[in-house]
């Protein structure tokens, strides 16, 4: 056995300090493979170990979770005996190297996350940011990303109901692939991972081993750099067919009491599920890496531990069940092999060739990884703007902002995601929030991603707030109550005091809204070390809200009806701070962010609800990016129906991005207003619906035909110019 | 009316086409699992949507060599209704029950968005309660519904009234003369790229698909 070199063990990304608790966890010098399995569970991906302390922070509980972070996903109760269980997760270093892969891969990962809790995959979402769209690479990475996702999500045919997609100069060398599914479980019928009953056996199903993957979780605890397209061999392969394959053989396994625990094997593999099966269950694992369906021959042990390949599970039985699950994952074509027990020696032990080649004390691996406080300093406040001019002509920079990159319809992406299969999609993407009906009730889950990360590079603790309360305003929008959010945070390097300092005040500005707005984080994903050549992208804690509407034909889309009034909820200060009028119009992003008011953000939430339960709504759409007028631009592109608006037209008014805000249309504006009145709800008309133009006062009127085309233009134009 | 829904490995779309028949017919369709090669008697047999054994070979080829297809040939050849959507249709031409093939689209991309179409053809099973020309919008979800055919087989399928379905104005994959769904000679097979089995409700966002499972009833 080679002795382990100060050079090996910088090749597994561990510091000299690292190795050294390694060795005191052991209490002895590792082998090749020890060290293998230490690195990946003391990677950044794997270990949290910049970010833990921080995350800690954030509110978890509330009476309907039934199971907060640290399990595969989180769970929520929806009524009925029934439990929503959904989290968001990151592929971005992958899919920046191997785009298509990358993104089917993430894809993959987190639908396994979630049926490995005894849930049918219901929903699928993505936040996706890209670099400018100048950059030469932009262009082939949203297409293979795009192509990735739907690649994947259409084959398992789980349908994917939304998204974002943003794109920025700081994403240039590292785009960002997050990821989101959402599923349903019976209450009674959930799985976790902790293995229990020594003895039992563990057994493997699923895909073969290959060598694809090995390190992939230590790549993404790293930086990039000119050479980052070398490490395409750690991407992994992914195959929805076998996915597809697993997902129904698991449900039918499961419906059955042959399971004690489950955990798919994710990154890091069978390193990283045998871990958290044996910790969390406080016992022991021993495994014979000889019964490891293999793909390839001449594998080592190391090799086994760290491979990535994908659409495999490892779960622990009750005795004598491995004749009947045997026959499930015979019948759908997928390998399954008993490879190893239960013990009651806290240790995992495995086995090759009929040699102990590891045998490491759990408890040690688990609780002893590095715990870092890494020095972090706030972000410094941005300056007040100079006055902003008011625009020469409102239409124009209204057709700018609706053709810009972050505005532009991205039905371009939705249309090649199947978005319908499965029968029980009621909002399609393109609205505030995608919505599926809970299959055979009239409840729906309301599902959407957001974040703006100029705001929370200006101002971390204010654009984490505003993350969270713009998902639970396009929650709030369609009617459905916002129950709890999964988060991917995306960030840096966080051994730069500056980037944990957008880390620690994004945490904080989320931990405060989760907590003014009774919506927990239940499950999520951090992802570090979003550099390349030193340059950061921008701080994106992407939020990922799920919300409940207990009957779907209560529910309102975007597109408002003829002759109608529409209605502002919430108040104008006409912040322009860090809004897209600055950038696209006048070509600066500078300003601070628009403070997000979380007293307002609920008790208008709450208003807005109440009038859709009271059918006093037609159509709701939040006001967020863009501001107010985009947001009737978007209502009126949906309605292919005009307005005619009577409002003030200061830059601030038409386009500040202050928060808090919907805009609503109604065929009862003085039950409205009056309702409004009595929640002490600032509420004001805004004008009335119908003709095929928007007009607004004492401006040209312009035709929603061309709102809608030069809405829908930029990304096909963009996709197709070579 | 009793129906079956075949289900391979890699199929998706088959409990959607249960609820649709359950709730238009009001009977359950009995799920035929692919290894099985003796089929109930049924008078409709529905090929789902989905990808089929991954679709790795070539959409619909492997499922076209399926133990129980053999059967559902059989069967069609003795009449019985057999109804294919999306990689049913690719299997339906993957066997020969239906003539052409399904390419890639033309854009080369999956394509998943309500279509226009018309019905063009009321004097079968399955459009009987459609008006002639009847224009309606059904949601397409492939990445291969490019149908070709040589154009001896195109004229045959147009002078036999075998095309039952065909795009308006809004052809979504490059197929030749706008196809969108076809009959065998007989009318008593309908291979279709759309999906009516997903909108069979408002809350869908339509209803259009209703009609193809109301003509089936009608039609026994």
């Amino acid at each position: 056995m080679n002795a382990i070199t100060p050079d090996i063990v910088a090749e597994h990304g561990l510091s000299a300090e690292e190795y050294e608790r390694v060795k005191t966890a052991m209490g002895r010098e590792p082998n090749i493979t020890e060290l293998g399995i230490f690195s990946v569970m003391w990677s950044e991906h794997c270990s949290y170990k910049s970010s833990r302390r921080h995350l800690a922070k954030l509110p978890t509980e509330a009476p309907w979770v039934i199971c907060g972070p640290g399990e595969n996903a989180g769970v929520i109760d929806i009524g009925d005996g029934q439990a929503a269980i959904f989290k968001m997760e990151s592929h971005n270093h992958p899919s920046y190297i191997e785009p298509y892969q990358g993104a089917a891969t993430g894809v993959g990962g987190i639908l396994r996350d979630v049926f490995t809790m005894g849930a049918r995959p219901v929903a699928n979402m993505n936040a996706l940011r890209f670099g400018s769209p100048d950059h030469p690479k932009t262009k082939h990475l949203v297409s293979g990303v795009v192509a990735g996702i739907g690649g994947y999500g259409n084959c398992v045919g789980v349908p994917t109901i939304g998204g974002e997609c943003d794109f920025h100069p700081a994403y240039n060398g590292n785009i960002l692939v997050n990821a989101m599914t959402v599923g349903v479980a019976e209450q009674d019928k959930i799985f976790y991972s902790a293995a229990a009953g020594i003895g039992n056996p563990v057994v493997y199903v699923g895909s073969k081993t290959g060598r694809d993957g090995i390190h992939g979780a230590t790549m993404a605890s790293a930086e990039f750099a000119e050479d980052s397209e070398e490490k395409r061999p750690t991407v992994q392969v992914g195959d929805p067919f076998t996915e597809k394959l697993l997902i129904e053989a698991c449900l039918e396994l499961m419906a059955s009491d042959a399971i004690v625990a489950i955990q798919d094997m994710g990154a890091a593999g069978l390193t990283s599920s045998s871990v958290e099966m044996a910790s969390k269950g406080e016992v022991g694992l021993e495994l014979d890496l000889d019964q490891v369906p293999q793909r390839e021959t001449g594998m080592t042990a190391y090799e086994m531990m760290l491979s990535e390949s994908q659409e495999r599970m490892l779960m622990v039985l009750r005795p004598g069940a491995e004749e009947e699950a045997h026959a499930v994952f015979r019948k759908w074509d997928l390998d399954f092999a008993v490879i190893g027990k239960v013990t009651d020696t806290k240790h995992l032990t495995l086995r090759h060739h009929g040699n102990v080649v590891a045998d490491i004390p759990v408890p040690p691996l688990v609780e002893d990884a590095p715990n870092y406080d890494r020095p972090h300093v706030p972000t410094p406040a941005n300056p007040d703007i100079a006055s902003v001019p008011d625009p020469d002509n409102v239409e124009d920079a209204l057709l700018t902002l609706l053709a810009c990159p972050d505005l532009a319809s991205k039905r371009w992406i939705w249309e090649q995601y199947d978005h319908m299969v499965m029968g029980d999609t009621v909002g399609r993407p393109g609205g505030d929030a995608g919505m599926v009906r809970v299959h055979g009730t009239d409840k729906g889950l309301a599902v959407t991603t957001d974040v703006n990360p100029r705001y929370c590079k200006a101002d971390p603790v204010e654009g984490g707030k505003q993350a969270v309360a713009e998902t639970y305003r396009n929650i709030s929008a369609t009617g459905a109550t916002p129950l709890a959010i999964t988060n991917c945070l995306n960030f840096g390097n966080p051994e730069k005091p500056e980037i944990m300092g957008q880390f620690v005040g994004c945490i904080e500005g989320m931990a405060e809204a989760c907590a003014a707005l009774d919506y927990p984080v239940i499950s999520g994903n951090v992802s570090l070390y979003n550099e390349t050549n030193g340059q950061a992208i921008l701080p994106t804690p992407a939020i990922g809200g799920v919300g409940l509407i207990g009957d779907i034909d209560q529910r309102v889309g975007v597109a408002y009806g003829d002759g109608e009034t529409l209605i502002m909820v919430g108040e104008s200060a006409g912040h322009l701070g860090q809004s897209l009028y600055l950038r696209e119009i006048l070509d600066s992003e500078d300003g601070p962010s628009p403070r997000v008011d979380l007293q307002a953000e609920r008790r208008h939430g709450e208003f807005v609800r109440d009038l859709i339960t009271q059918s006093l709504l037609t159509a709701s759409h939040d006001v967020s990016g863009g501001g107010l007028l985009v947001a009737v631009a978007e209502m009126a592109m949906a309605a292919v129906i005009g307005a005619s608006l009577d409002i003030d037209t200061t830059a601030g008014s038409l386009f500040g991005e202050d928060q808090a805000r919907y805009v609503v249309a109604t065929t009862n504006a003085d039950a409205v207003l009056a309702k409004a009145e009595a929640a002490g709800v600032t509420a004001s008309i805004l004008g009335t619906t119908g003709g095929d133009t928007l007009k607004i006062s004492g401006s040209d009127a312009i035709s929603v035909a061309t709102l809608s085309e030069t809405n829908e233009h930029w990304l096909p134009d963009y996709m197709a110019t070579p | 009316m009793k129906a079956g829904v075949i289900v391979f490995p890699g199929s998706n779309c088959d409990r959607d086409a249960a609820v649709a028949i359950e709730r238009v017919c009001g009977t359950k369709p009995v799920m035929v699992w692919h290894g099985d090669s003796d089929l109930p008697q049924l008078d409709l047999i529905v090929i789902p949507g989905g990808f089929s054994y991954g679709d790795y070979l070539r959409a619909g080829a492997m499922a076209g060599k399926s133990p129980v297809m053999r059967e559902v040939i059989e069967r069609a050849k003795q009449g019985t209704r057999v109804l294919g959507i999306c990689n049913g249709f690719q299997v339906l031409t993957e066997t020969g029950i239906l003539p052409g093939a399904l390419m890639r689209n033309a854009s080369l991309k999956f394509v998943c968005r309500d279509v226009r179409m018309r019905a063009e053809q009321t004097d079968s099973p399955f459009t009987n309660k459609f008006g002639q020309n009847e224009e309606i919008s059904i949601p397409v979800a492939h990445h291969d519904g490019n149908y070709f055919a040589d154009e001896d087989t195109l004229d045959a399928l147009e002078d036999n009234g075998q095309v039952a379905f065909r795009y308006h104005n809004d052809n979504p994959n490059g197929s030749q003369r706008d196809i969108a769904g076809i009959f065998n000679r007989r009318k008593t097979v309908l291979g279709m790229m759309p999906h009516p089995e997903r909108v069979i409700g408002d809350e869908l966002g339509g209803t259009d698909g209703v009609k193809i499972f109301e003509s089936l009833v009608a039609a026994l």
